[in-house]
C-alpha cells in the first residue's frame, strides 16, 4: 500500500469520524446563505439576479473556513514529521490529502447548493449548471487553498493572513463560476467559461501540490 | 566501516549558535547516546539527521556517500519526535496502519508491535481515552511495525512506566542485533548500553 494511498484513507477517516471542520464549513454555507433572502426581502426577481454570485461567494469562504485547518493539526502533533519522512514525493502526499479533504468539505457543498438555489429562485436551469461549476470550481479553491494553509503554519495570525493571501487568487474562480451559471441562464453557450474553470483546476493541480510541499517543508524547520 | 558518519554539523536557529562542529560515527547495531542540557540541541540534531532541517554547516554520509534525503533515504529511517504524531480520534491500530502506510512498509507487523507493546487491551479504543504513558506506548509501538536500519529517538521514554521501558529496551536490543542503529536523545538513565555518546553543551551566541 503506498504512502499516499495510505494517508488518504486515514484523513478520509478522520474526516468522516470527527466530523467538526467539514460541518462547521456546511453549516457556514447553508446558513449564510439562508440569511439573504431575510436581509434583502423575499423579491424572486432579486434574489434570482443575486442567486449564483451570492452562492459563489459564500462557497469561496466556507472553504477558506475548512482549509485553514489543512494542516494545523499534522503541525500540532507531530504528525508532519511522519508525512515529510514518507518515502513517496511530497506533492502526491499533499493531493491525498486534499483529495480527502475535498469528498469531506466540497462534495457535501455541491450536492446541498440545489436547495439553497432553490431557495435563493435561482432558475431551474442554472441549477444544474451551477453544480458542475462547483464541480470544477471547489478543487480549485482547495488547491490554492492548501498552498496558504501550509505558508501561514504556525503564523501568529493565520486566520488573518489566510483570507489575504488567498481570497485575490480566488477571483479567477469566482468569476467564470457565475459567469457559467449566467451564461446558461440567458440562453448563452457556458463551455467557455467551463473550459477556463478547467484550465484553472489543471493548472493549480500542477503547481499547488508542489507549492504546499515547499512550504510544509520550510515550516517543519 | 561505519555505516553512518556525521562530520563538522552546525545548527543556527536564528541568530543562535546551537552548536557546532558535531560529528559522530555509527557502525551496524550501534547506539549513539544524545545528552545535553535543555536547548543544546538534542532535538535540532535527530532533526537535522533526519532531513527535518537543514544544516547550517558539515555533512552526513551513509554508507560513504553524502547523505541526501530522497525516498530511499527516509525508507531507511523510523523517527519518533518528543510529539506522539497520534490521532485522537483514530483507535491504537488504525493510528499504526496509517503510519505502517504513511512509512511505506509493505507488510506492517501491527499485532505483533501492539503485543509487544502490551496495548492489547487498548489496542480498539481511540487514542484520546489513552493516559500520556500508553500513548507514549501507542507512539513507541511504530518502531516495531517493520525493520529500518536508522531510529532516529526523542526522549523516547517520557511517561513510561518499568515495564514500558523495559519494553523499549528490548526493541532497542533486537534493533541492534539485527544490525539496526539508533541515535537516542534522553535525560533519562536508560540501560542503553551505547556504543558512542555524544554530550552537547551550553547554545552560545552567533560569532
Amino acid at each position: 500500500m503506498s504512502a499516499a494511498w495510505a494517508l488518504f484513507r486515514r484523513d478520509l477517516q478522520l474526516g468522516l469520524r470527527q466530523g467538526s471542520d467539514a460541518a462547521t464549513a456546511l453549516a457556514f454555507f447553508v446558513l449564510a446563505v439562508a440569511m439573504f433572502p431575510f436581509g434583502i426581502g423575499p423579491e424572486p426577481a432579486i434574489l434570482a439576479r443575486i442567486a449564483a454570485g451570492l452562492l459563489w461567494v459564500i462557497a469561496l469562504l466556507a472553504s477558506l473556513i475548512a482549509l485553514e485547518r489543512l494542516f494545523q493539526e499534522d503541525h500540532q502533533d507531530g504528525g508532519l514529521d511522519l508525512l515529510l519522512l514518507a518515502p513517496a514525493p511530497l506533492p502526491l502526499l499533499v493531493l491525498a490529502k486534499l483529495a480527502a479533504h475535498w469528498l469531506v468539505t466540497g462534495l457535501p457543498m455541491i450536492l446541498v447548493a440545489p436547495l439553497l438555489a432553490w431557495l435563493l429562485q435561482l432558475p431551474a436551469e442554472g441549477v444544474a449548471m451551477l453544480m458542475l461549476a462547483l464541480l470544477l470550481g471547489t478543487p480549485v479553491l482547495a488547491l490554492i487553498g492548501a498552498v496558504a494553509a501550509a505558508l501561514t503554519l504556525g503564523a501568529r495570525r493565520s486566520g488573518l493572513l489566510m483570507p489575504l493571501l488567498v481570497l485575490p487568487l480566488y477571483v479567477p474562480v469566482l468569476i467564470f463560476g457565475v459567469a457559467a451559471v449566467e451564461a446558461s441562464l440567458a440562453g448563452l453557450d457556458p463551455a467557455p467559461h467551463l473550459s477556463l474553470l478547467a484550465a484553472l483546476l489543471l493548472a493549480a493541480f500542477a503547481v499547488c501540490p508542489w507549492l504546499a510541499g515547499v512550504a510544509l517543508r520550510q515550516a517543519a524547520t | 566501516m561505519a555505516l553512518l558518519t556525521a562530520h563538522g554539523l552546525a545548527c543556527r536557529r536564528g541568530d543562535r549558535l546551537v552548536f557546532e562542529d558535531v560529528g559522530f560515527a555509527l557502525e551496524p547495531g550501534g547506539l549513539l547516546r544524545i545528552a545535553g542540557p535543555n536547548g543544546s540541541g538534542k532535538t535540532s540534531l535527530l532533526r537535522l539527521v533526519a532531513g527535518l532541517a537543514p544544516a547550517a554547516a558539515g555533512r552526513i554520509e551513509w554508507q560513504g556517500a553524502a547523505g541526501d534525503t530522497g525516498s530511499e533515504w527516509r525508507r531507511q529511517l523510523r523517527f519518533l519526535g518528543h510529539l506522539d504524531a497520534l490521532k485522537p480520534v483514530l483507535t491504537v491500530r488504525e493510528n499504526l496502519a496509517a503510519a505502517a502506510g504513511l512509512a511505506g512498509l509493505a507488510d506492517p507487523a501491527i499485532a505483533e508491535a501492539i503485543r509487544r507493546l502490551a496495548l492489547d487491551a487498548l489496542a480498539d479504543l481511540p487514542v484520546r481515552f489513552l493516559s500520556a504513558g500508553q500513548r507514549r506506548r501507542a507512539a513507541l509501538a511504530r518502531l516495531a511495525l517493520g525493520p529500518a536500519a536508522l531510529w532516529l529517538l526523542d526522549e523516547p521514554t517520557t511517561h513510561l512506566d518499568g515495564a514500558g521501558v523495559a519494553a523499549f529496551l528490548a526493541l532497542v536490543a533486537e534493533h541492534r542485533q539485527r544490525g539496526g542503529m539508533a541515535l537516542v536523545a534522553t535525560h533519562d538513565d536508560l540501560a542503553l548500553a551505547p556504543s558512542g555518546r555524544l554530550a552537547l553543551g551550553q547554545p552560545r551566541a552567533a560569532p
